[in-house]
Order: C-alpha cells, then structure tokens, then sequence
C-alpha cells in the first residue's frame, strides 16, 4: 500500500493551491454576494490553459491524463475558497465532460469533449426534470424520431450552468414503455439550437454564484449523430457520470472540510472570552478534535476511492458511500464552524457563513442522501454482505 | 541566448519555524518546501526573455540534499528547458561563500549570457550568494533588480532597482548576473501540461569531483561564517498600561521612561 501523492500530483495540488489563493479567494465573498457568475466565467479563463478544465481526461482531448485522483485534488483545493466555482467547474467537467467521454464516440469526443477540456465551451448536464430528481428514471422530456433528427420537447429543471452553457448533455425519452431499462437516451446538444432557451433561477439559500437554470427544449432538433453511445443507452450513462461524480463532490466537501477546520482554529485562537482565548477551553477542543476526525475519515475515503476508479473499478456503492458520508459529515462540520464563530459567524460578511449556505445542497443535488442509502443498501443486500 | 537561474529549495512561506533540540537547525519535522519566491521572480523574467526572442534555453540550477530536486522539478514544470542539481554531503556546513564557489564552478561549464537569482532566500536571508558568485566570475552584477530589459543588439541590458528614495537605472554588459526583487514580474503557474512532462526534461546531477572542486574549500572547513546557535526570539513581555487622571499618569510615564527604560 503507498498513500502517498505521486510527484505530479503534489505538484498539481501546490500549484491549484497557489491558484485559489490568488485568483478565488480574494473574490469567493463577491461572488457570493453579487450572484456574480461572470467572476467565476473569469476564473475559468484563466484555469483553461493551464490545463485545470481537463484534468481527468487523456491528452488525446485536450485534457491532462491526471485521472480521477488529479480532478479530486482540484475540486478540493477550489473547494477551499469558493463552492459556486467548484460546483460550475464540477458539472462542466465531472457532468457534461464526463457523460460525453464515458458515453461519446471518437467523434463526438474529439467535437464535443476537447473543447471542454480545453475550456473553450462550457458544458452542463440536465437529468433532472420538474417530476423527476431522486426519481431519475421518472422523466418526461421527450425525444421522438423525425429522420435524421430527434426532436426534443420539454423541461430540465435546476440545471448547473444551463444559461452559461455552450453545450449541454440532455436525457430524454426515446421509448416510454421502457423508461431506465432502455428507454432514455444521451443527447449532446448545443445551446445555439434553435427551440432551446434557458432561464435563470437566483433564488437560491446557497451557491448564489453558480448559473442554475430552467431549460425549455420545445421542437428542438438534434441530429442522430449527436447520440452519445446508442439510443436507450442514456440511463446508464447518466448514472456512471453520477458514480464519479459523487465521488468528486466528496473531494469537493473535504476541501470546505479543511478551509472550515483552518478558519476555527485560526479564529479560536484569537478571539478573548473570559480572560483567554476560547482555544483554551476544552467545550471549543472537542468541537475542533471532532472535524480532525471527520475530515480524516474524509480523506481517506475519498482518495481510496478515487484511486479505485483510476485502476479501472466500478464505484457505484464506493461513489454512493463517500457522497453520503462527506456530505453529512460536511453539514456536522459547518455547523460546529459557525458555532465557535458565535455570532460573527453567523454574519454575512464572514466567509463561514457563506460556507454554511453553501454546504446544504451537498446532501441533496447528484443524488440525495436518502437515493446514496438506497443504492448502498441494495448492493450490500445482494452480495449478502459487504 | 543562455540563461540561467539559480534557486533554492526553502520551507514554504507559511511555516511555523522553531529551531530543532540542537539548536544547529530548524526542526524540519513536518515542513513542506517551495521554491523561494524570489528565485521565482528569477525564472519568470527568464522564460519571458526566452519568449520574448523567440529563441535559447533557460537552465535552473540549485544545490541541495535530494529533496531539493522537487524545487528544480517545479521550474521544469514551469517551463524551463533543463536542470542542474548540484549535492554532495561534504557541502553540509557551507558558507554562502562556499556556495557560490560551487555555483560558480558550475555556471563556468557552461557559457551563459544572463545569470538571474533572488535577492535573498527566505530561509537565511543572507542575499549574498548571487553578489559572491559575480564576483568569483568576474561578471558585472545588478542587485535587488524590479524592471528588467534586454537591449535589442542583446548585448546589453538595463535595470532598474529601487533606492533609498529614488530609482536607479543600471546598463550592464553582458554576461551578467542580476538578482531579483518583488515587482519584477508575477510569476506564473505551472501548467499541467508542463507538470507531465517536467520529469522528460534534463536534469544533471553534479557532485564535487565533477566540479573540479575540493571538500576543503567549499565545505565545513572552508566556512568563513559558522553558525553559532538557532533561537526563537525572546517572548515579548505584556506592555505596562499606566492608569489614573491624565496629569499624574503622564508624569508616571515620564517617571518610567526616565527611570526604568532609560530613554533619556
């Protein structure tokens, strides 16, 4: 067993570190405030050439060939500063890239993916639909052959950068007898397409910087070659894209982990109460020794798992677990953060407070907590132990 | 044209520091290392003077224990073109004397047209290696440089350096050796394709014998400036706060300065 980085990897995490701290930090509380995406757009103009948008793909794509493992250092050292650039980074990369690389043909991938990887477009992926989030297999948009086309008709809803995106992967029903076991396919379509319009939904307890929107595809036209893999293949891809992409957010909350870790103890040694600073009480202690435990459990099942999946493993109970887990354990944390913030931390004009916001969702978008327990429970109940 | 830079492997900038039990070191149990951020200053102004022609190649040397091959490794990843990694054991002890003696050594072997350090490293602050090595070499030098230009013939250059209350701009003929300050330029991130490939690229290691060099005059014994004893500083006691009416406090104050902290 080695636990260690390799030499790339560290290199990869200084330099990502080096890069938050200049370029996300110092406008994370901005972009918060003034639901300012175009702050984050910026951001990924300058992460695009130094490769950070393709991280996990091979070079062939534009990307870096740094695997899964490389895409959770960046999602958890953006993660440090700002969750509205990790989750529009997320879903361009690890949703809409990801569905595209797992389901797309050699074509598509040198048409569709590259671009993403080299931050050229920005992608989104819409599966969830007004009826059907945890119920995924539930949704209605459909897709009907017409020719060469597909014609798509209804409404994604909650879309990570819908209205930014160039491109966007669409799940649609291609057989509604069949639903999951067939009958959803994977479409790439591009946003300039006429019958596609997006709408912004702002209202939001958290992630106020990332683009969430509705997306209406009425009489939109996609050509067969737009397809990823084969018709009826959607279901599938869409919930592998989530495998990893579960795991990634995982990487994402143990970053918010560690920020709020360093952001307690920083302000617990500081502030005075009752003639001391409150670091020196053991109610304040055991607050910070709980979020060390935590944030290691964290880690540590965050990278196995990622190194799983880079040596070619399946993670659809591994993903499930570490989403689970990180999400919760995220949300005890937090919430322990703001409590030794006392009343600045309930203040908006401290970071933890952003963070709190932003850490809610965690255990809902990409599968909630209760769909994580479901898939978990029905793989060890068919191995029959675990 | 050649360039060159040397770099030095130090505790990252956000370290706690506290000297190790023997007080000959820091306790290194825990650090992590970056490249000193003013040799970076360094390799930026390098590549953008290789980009800016169009042409040459940019070396990064240093001289440290294996470790300090992950220093050279982040230029390469940067975009440097080669490594030089200069460790023998019998360095241990060294002056920034002996140090420049065997950086000097090695930037002979080869014939650079700009030689570029830091000012100083962070760890000892001592800023007098790359002023030692121009000296050893003959070369003319520029220290604490913030603007940097070549000349268009790339004969000749002039800096510019920040003086007690004005600016001084300095023509150098080249070779020569300028050390870098903050202003210089902003250096800027590895990308990740460099990061891949930054293992492909040379790296040479050197040892002493390689250098031509003997342990006696770069090494312990041939120190000038021996380390005496590493502290931490002296915890500073709380201020004393003088309470009463304004009149009497300020006569207790001065009463005190007088008296106690002898100002006058």
């Amino acid at each position: 067993m080695d636990f260690n980085f390799t030499e790339e990897q560290t290199m990869l995490r200084d330099m990502v570190r080096k890069f938050v701290d200049n370029e996300v930090k110092p406008v994370a509380q901005r972009i918060d405030k003034e639901h300012n995406v175009d702050l984050i757009k910026a951001i990924l103009k300058k992460a695009a050439p130094l490769g950070l948008l393709g991280i996990p793909f091979p070079e062939k794509y534009g990307g870096a060939g740094m695997g899964e493992l490389g895409y959770c250092v960046l999602l958890e050292e953006l993660s440090h500063g700002c969750a509205s650039t990790s989750v529009t980074i997320g879903a361009h990369i690890g949703l809409a890239g990801m569905s595209i690389f797992l389901g797309g043909n050699e074509a598509q991938k040198e048409k569709y993916l590259k671009p993403l990887a080299l931050g050229e477009k920005i992608g989104a992926y819409a599966l969830t639909e007004p009826g059907a989030g945890s119920d995924a297999a539930n949704l209605q948009l459909t897709a009907k052959e017409d020719g060469d086309h597909f014609v798509l008709n209804g409404t994604k809803l909650w879309i990570t950068n819908g209205d930014i995106a160039d491109i966007v992967v669409v799940y649609g029903l291609t057989n509604p007898k069949l639903k999951a076991r067939g009958g959803i396919t994977a479409f790439v379509v591009e946003t300039t397409t006429p019958g596609f319009s997006a709408n912004r939904i702002e209202d939001k307890m958290g992630l106020r910087g990332s683009a969430t929107a509705e997306l209406v595809f009425q009489d939109l036209r996609v050509p067969k070659e737009n397809v990823l893999g084969q018709v009826g293949m959607g279901f599938k891809i869409a919930m592998e894209t989530l495998d990893e992409s579960r795991l990634s957010l995982a990487a994402a909350t143990l970053g918010a982990a560690k920020e709020l870790i360093a952001m307690s103890v920083d302000f617990a040694k500081k502030r005075v109460a009752f003639n001391q600073p409150i670091a020196h009480f053991q109610a304040i202690q055991f607050m910070i020794a709980d979020m060390a435990a935590e944030v290691f459990q964290m880690e540590s099942i965050v990278y196995r798992t990622a190194w799983m999946y880079d040596q070619g493993n399946k993670i659809p109970r591994e993903g499930a677990i570490c989403k689970l887990f990180c999400t919760e354990a995220l949300d005890r944390i937090v919430d322990k953060a703001v409590q030794i913030h006392g009343g600045n931390g309930f203040m908006g004009e401290h970071p933890v407070e952003r963070f709190y916001r932003d850490s809610r969702v965690n255990r809902i978008f990409e599968g909630t907590s209760e769909v994580q327990r479901m898939v978990i429970a029905e793989d060890v109940l068919k191995k029959g132990s675990y | 044209m050649k360039i060159a830079v040397c770099i030095k492997q130090v505790p990252a900038t956000e370290s706690k520091i506290k000297p190790a039990a023997d007080g000959l070191d820091i306790d290194r149990t825990g650090l992590s290392y970056v490249v000193n951020p003013y040799d970076e200053f360094g390799v930026e102004e390098a590549l953008k003077i290789k980009e800016q022609m169009n042409a040459g190649t940019v070396t990064v040397l240093t001289i440290g224990p294996e470790k300090a091959a992950e220093a050279l490794r982040t230029c390469l990843a940067v975009g440097a073109d080669e490594a030089i990694h200069i460790k023998d054991e019998a360095l241990t002890g060294g002056d920034a004397l002996c140090t420049a003696r065997v950086l000097a050594a090695a930037l002979k072997k080869a014939d650079y047209d700009l030689i570029f350090f830091g000012r100083q490293a962070i760890d000892d602050d001592s800023g007098a290696v790359g002023i030692h090595v121009a000296e050893l070499m003959g070369l003319p030098h520029v220290a604490g440089i913030n603007k940097f230009e070549l000349n268009a013939d790339g004969l000749k250059a002039v800096a510019h350096r920040q003086i007690e209350g004005a600016a001084e701009v300095v023509e150098a003929t080249l070779p020569a050796i300028f050390t870098c300050q903050k202003e210089l330029n902003e250096p800027r991130y590895a990308s990740l394709p460099g990061i891949m490939k930054a293992k492909q690229k040379p790296m040479t290691v050197w040892n002493l014998a390689d250098l031509g060099l003997r342990a006696e005059d770069v090494g312990a014994e041939a120190a000038k400036v021996k380390l005496g004893k590493i502290s931490s500083p002296p915890i500073r006691e709380a201020g004393k706060i003088i309470e009463g009416k304004l009149p009497q406090a300020v006569s207790e104050l001065v009463r005190l300065l007088h008296e106690e902290a002898k100002a006058f």
